[in-house]
This record gives C-alpha cells, structure tokens and sequence, in this order.
C-alpha cells in the first residue's frame, strides 16, 4: 500500500542570535493511512518541531533545511503558502498540548469551529453551525447546541480539548497530529480522550502522529513507534518490539525509568544519568555517547546510521551491528 | 450587570462628595483671593475687607462650602468671580471646542498608534519597527509647548500656511475649511504626544498576544495569516488598550491647559488656566467637580466595555 506520508532525512533550523542551530537532523519516517504512529522522547527532542516542520508552521525563524515531507504525492516544501493553507486544518489537522490555551478566548467555541469548516468546505453558515454542533455532539460534548454558543472558559480541559479534537476532525483531515494531547490534562481525563481519539480513528480511518513522552499512551494508542534523541530518531520500530525489545541503549533506560506498580517498597526508580547535549553544541559521533552504559570508542569517532535489528526494527547504534553469523540469524528470522 | 452599574453610581456620590472637599479646601489653602486679583492694589485694606465679606469669602470655610454644595444641588454653579456670568454657562461654551480639539486628537493620535503598533510588533526588530519605536520615543520626549512653538514657526510664521491660534479667523467666514485650518496644528501637537504613547502600548499588547497558543491553532486551521493577526490577534490585544484609552477619555474634557494656551483655543483648558490665575473659586470648583465626574463615567464606562471585549469578564 502507498504511504500516506513520507518524512525524508528531514533537517530543521532555526536562526537564532548565536547563528543557525539545527533542531532536529536526519529524521524519515513513514505513515500508511490509517495507520498510529507514536513519537516518544523527552522535552526538547524534536518531536514537536518534527510535527510543525510537516504543518509548515515554524514561524519566520525556522525553516526546512534539508531532506523533503511528501504528502499523498506532494512534496510540502516545494508548495506556496496558499497551497499549504490548503492542506492545513483540510487533509492534515492538529490538536495541541494545552487545550486551556489553545481556543481563542475571545470567540465562541462555534465561531472557532465554523471558521475551520468554512475555510474547507463550502457550506453557509447555517449549515456549517449545525454540522459544527454535530461534530461537537460525535465527540462527547453534552448539549452541543448551547455549548456551540459558549466561550472557552466555560469549559474544562478535558471538553477543551474535545473541541479541539472535534475542530481538527471537521474537515475529515487524512493525517491528524496530536502534539501531547492529554499531556495537560488529569488521568481519568486522558483516558476518555484516547478512548475518543480510538473510535474516531476507527470510524474515519484518519492517521495519526502522536506525539508525547508518555510511554503508557504509545502502549495504548500506537501501531508503529519512533523514539526520538536529541533531534534524531534513534529506534524505530513496531509497539510490541519496542516493549519486548529495545535495542537502542536510550530505549531501553526509558522503558526502565518507567515506575511500576508492583515495584519493592523503597526502590529507587531507574533514572538516565545526564542530561541532553544542547543544540548549540552537540557533539560529533553518537549523540547519546556520554550518558550510554555501553559507550565505545566508535561511539565517539563516528555517528551511527540507523542500522536493521530485525523485522521493521531500526536502531541508531553500534550495538546492532553484529557478528557476521547472528545477523544472517536475524536477516531470516 | 445593570445592579452592577446601579451600585457604582451610588458609590459614586461619596466619591464626588470627598473631591470637591479636598478641592475647596486645596484652593482656599493656596495664597491670594480673587478680591486681590481684581483690585487696584492701591485699594484700601478695609475696602478689600468689605467686598471680601459682600462676597462671602470671610465666612468660615465649612459654610462657604455648604453654600456651594447647596446650590449645586439645586443646579446652580454660581457666577464666575471675574466674569460675572454663571459658570454653566461658561463652561457649556467651552466644552464643545475642548471635546472637538481632544476628540480629533485622540482619533488622529490613534491612527497612528494602532497600525503602527500592529507593524511593528509583527516585524519585530526590523527597520520599521526601529522607526516606529524610535518615532513613539520622540513623540513622548518632545514637550508639547516646545513642538507647538516649533510647528507655529515653520508653518504660521515662515510658510504662512496655517493660522497660530484661534479657532476661526476673527472677522472671517467662520466656515468649515476656516475652522479645520485652525485646528490641524494643535491637533498635530496633541496627537503626536497620543500617538507616541500609544504605539509603545499597542506593541507590547500585540507581541504578548502573538506568542499565545490560539494563533498556533488558527494557522492550524488554516487561516491565513492577515486574519491570524488582524483578527485572532488584534481582538485579544485590543482588550489592554481599550482599559488604557477607556482611562484617558476624561482628559477629552479636561482639556489640555498647556496647548490651549498656546494656541489661544477657547477650551476647558484655557478655561481652567484662567480660572487659577484669577482665583476664580466658583469656576474652579465646577471644573473640579466636571473632571472628578468624568473621571468615574470613564471608569465605569471602560469596565462595562471591558466586559463586553472579554467575555471571561462578568460583573455580578
């Protein structure tokens, strides 16, 4: 099946006073339609720069600098502004972090929803109202019709969010990109919203790039996973593998650093020592070289490709590479 | 909201009240008495005493101002020391000029203020935005006095272009054109001084306003981006500067004492200058009590429209 989306060794800058830093490097990726891909990785790694570089919406300082998005047969660098205007909130949508922040207070949820939906499709206002309570209505917000005519400070988070969510699905986007969309908000809460974002997925067939740092949700929610470091995608791989085997070292201190309920009373929660090497200075070699168990001297001298380790398992270390034998193993296993 | 309103008029009266005995007081207190200023100062002392007493100003103060509100409250503001004609009469003759001079000002000044401020904030630390910023810091240095002096120069007395003072030319047609003449430099005085204010505000409101989370959303939607700023942007950002404007409408009739001076404009300002020069206490007292009140209105009035600019604002 052809890909609905194809990240190609995408690079990102962004000028800053100190000259031109490079936020992520080097990222590919594919997406079938209909497919869940997760997007795991710290505060900093890349991951929302890698999702606003596929929405065009780096602002005046940033831009794609190398490698190419393709998107169902376009290439989204390559598109005017008028074109990726387009695209955006139509064939890709996205929901954020903060569904406190992100509705405009000053309008009607309505409002926000029907100028979405009239930039995409062409219905009057009346129509686009009540096709606007309907999506309000498919997402769980209890009496659409006076909540479209609210504010959003009278809802809470988790309805925020709905809306946001049924804002972003108005068009029938093919690509939808959820930026840590239950980051903010409270267990039960989250729950509720993955459910959501499950049967929407599954009554639209729409795609989805999820991206958060929480592993529990890519359990819950992914097809497909990629772990990202320091502006680089260092393992990427099916959700199951990637919770019955890491390869990457990286992978492998996330999964340990996750608390567990069973855990012995006193037991101290596995922690990666370190922290990220900043953009501006990011080291040559293997970029998680100085916080790895397992660093070696080639490590240091040169940085690992992404290597196969196995079926649909790729990992950005030396470890990977391995005796002449055990890889023929692996080539038919 | 309409209890709201009632219960901030009620509050207002106290308030007003406490003004004009802090005024009355202040003004008793400062050095001189219209007699002194009507005189020829080689009046006898007994004579000065004898007009003083004609017109009321050797009562105890407590009863010279109980005199005064009394007939405030019956509508009466008393006649003007040095003119002799009632001041509500005065006063109503001057506020038409004043709140054309301010009005026009204000609006000019904000012409200005906003699309300059938009611009610059959008182009942070481009050329435009350094003209601009660079523009509103001239503006707000450059003393009104100094610039109306300079602007009389150059186009009154060298390009003889405009008139230097006046609202209509006397012994003239008074007409429309003759009146917009009088009023383009004062006005350019008055609404440089806006306009430098204003465009720092406007920018600083803006730029907050451009970082937040709900304009990122709207381009999501794929809004394009005159409509991410104009009016995502522009709606939130406007709500800091209609407070600010909403705070400054009393100076509409409060006049501008020092630009009306110099550019001999029949207004409240004028009117107040003079008033304090002739210790012109009832005249005084009423424009006290006009500023006080504008005051409040303004108050109220910017928070009503506060709430019906931000609907997270309800007044119970």
């Amino acid at each position: 099946m052809e890909h609905l989306l194809t990240v190609n060794r995408l690079q990102t800058a962004f000028r800053t006073d100190q000259g031109e830093v490079i936020s992520i490097d080097d990222v590919s990726f594919r997406l079938k339609a209909g497919e869940t891909l997760g997007i795991v990785g710290e505060s900093g790694c890349g991951k929302s720069v890698t999702s606003l570089s596929i929405m065009r919406l780096l602002g005046a300082k940033g831009r794609i600098s190398r490698g190419e998005i393709i998107f169902e047969d376009k290439s989204l660098g390559k598109l005017t502004e008028a074109q990726m205007r387009d695209i955006r909130g139509n064939d890709i949508s996205m929901i954020f972090q903060e569904p406190m922040t992100s509705l405009n207070p000053v309008f009607t949820i309505g409002h926000q929803m029907i100028e979405a939906i009239r930039l995409h499709m062409s219905l009057d206002k009346k129509a686009a109202r009540a096709y606007a309570i309907e999506m309000l209505k498919r997402v769980g917000i209890p009496r659409p019709e006076v909540m479209v005519d609210e504010y959003p400070h009278a809802l809470s988070g988790g309805m925020r969010q709905r809306v946001m969510i049924a804002m972003a699905l108005s068009c029938e986007p093919r690509l939808l990109i959820a930026d840590e969309p239950t980051t903010a908000l409270d267990v039960t809460i989250q729950a509720q919203i993955l459910e959501l974002m499950k049967k929407l997925k599954q009554e639209s067939g729409t795609a989805i790039m999820l991206i958060t740092h929480d592993l529990g949700v890519i359990a819950e929610m992914a097809d497909k996973v990629i772990v990202m470091y320091a502006g680089q995608v260092v393992e990427e791989t099916d959700v199951f593998t990637l919770f019955d085997e890491p390869k990457h070292p990286y992978t492998q201190g996330l999964m340990q650093s996750i608390p567990h309920i069973d855990a012995e009373h006193g037991e101290r929660l596995a922690s990666i020592p370190g922290s990220v090497p900043s953009l501006q200075n990011m080291p040559a070699g293997c970029r998680f070289r100085a916080r790895c168990p397992h660093a070696m001297e080639k490590c240091e001298a040169e940085l690992p490709p992404l290597i196969p380790a196995g079926k649909n398992h790729l990992t950005r270390c030396w470890l990977a590479v391995q005796p002449a034998s055990m890889a023929k193993e692996a080539a038919y296993g | 909201m309409l209890a709201y309103i009632i219960r901030r008029l009620l509050i207002a009266v106290p308030v007003l009240l406490g003004v004009t005995i802090i005024n009355f007081i202040v003004i008793n207190l400062a050095p001189g008495s219209p007699v002194e200023m009507m005189i020829d100062p080689n009046t006898p002392p007994a004579d000065i005493e004898a007009k003083k007493d004609a017109l009321g100003l050797n009562d105890p103060l407590y009863l010279q101002y109980i005199h005064w509100l009394v007939d405030v409250f019956k509508g009466n503001f008393g006649f003007s020391l040095t003119t002799y004609q009632p001041v509500a009469q005065m006063i109503g003759e001057r506020i038409g000029p004043t709140v054309t001079l301010m009005g026009l000002s204000f609006i000019v000044g904000l012409a200005i203020a906003v699309p300059l401020g938009i611009i610059s904030a959008t182009r942070q630390n481009s050329k435009l935005d350094y003209l601009a910023t660079g523009g509103s810091f001239l503006g707000i240095s450059i003393p009104n006095f100094f610039l109306a002096l300079g602007l009389i120069y150059v186009f009154s007395l060298e390009l003889k272009l405009l008139p230097s003072g006046g609202m209509i030319t006397l012994g003239g047609d008074g007409g429309f054109v003759d009146r917009l003449k009088h009023l383009i430099l004062p006005v350019l005085v008055l609404g440089t001084g806006i306009a430098g204010k204003k465009i720092r505000y406007v920018r600083s409101s803006v730029i907050d306003i451009l970082g937040q989370d709900y304009l990122r959303t709207a381009r999501a939607k794929g809004v394009r981006e005159f409509m991410v700023v104009n009016k995502h942007a522009l709606r939130n950002a406007l709500i800091p500067i209609v407070t600010v404007i909403g705070l400054e409408v009393p100076i509409l009739l409060g006049g501008a004492v020092v630009t009306e001076q110099i550019f001999s404009w029949p207004g409240i300002g004028q009117l107040t200058m003079g008033s304090i020069m002739n210790r012109d206490y009832p005249t005084l007292m009423a424009l006290n009590l006009l500023a006080a009140f504008m005051v409040l209105a303004a108050n109220l009035l910017t928070d009503i429209i506060y709430s019906v600019a931000d609907p997270r604002i309800k007044y119970k």
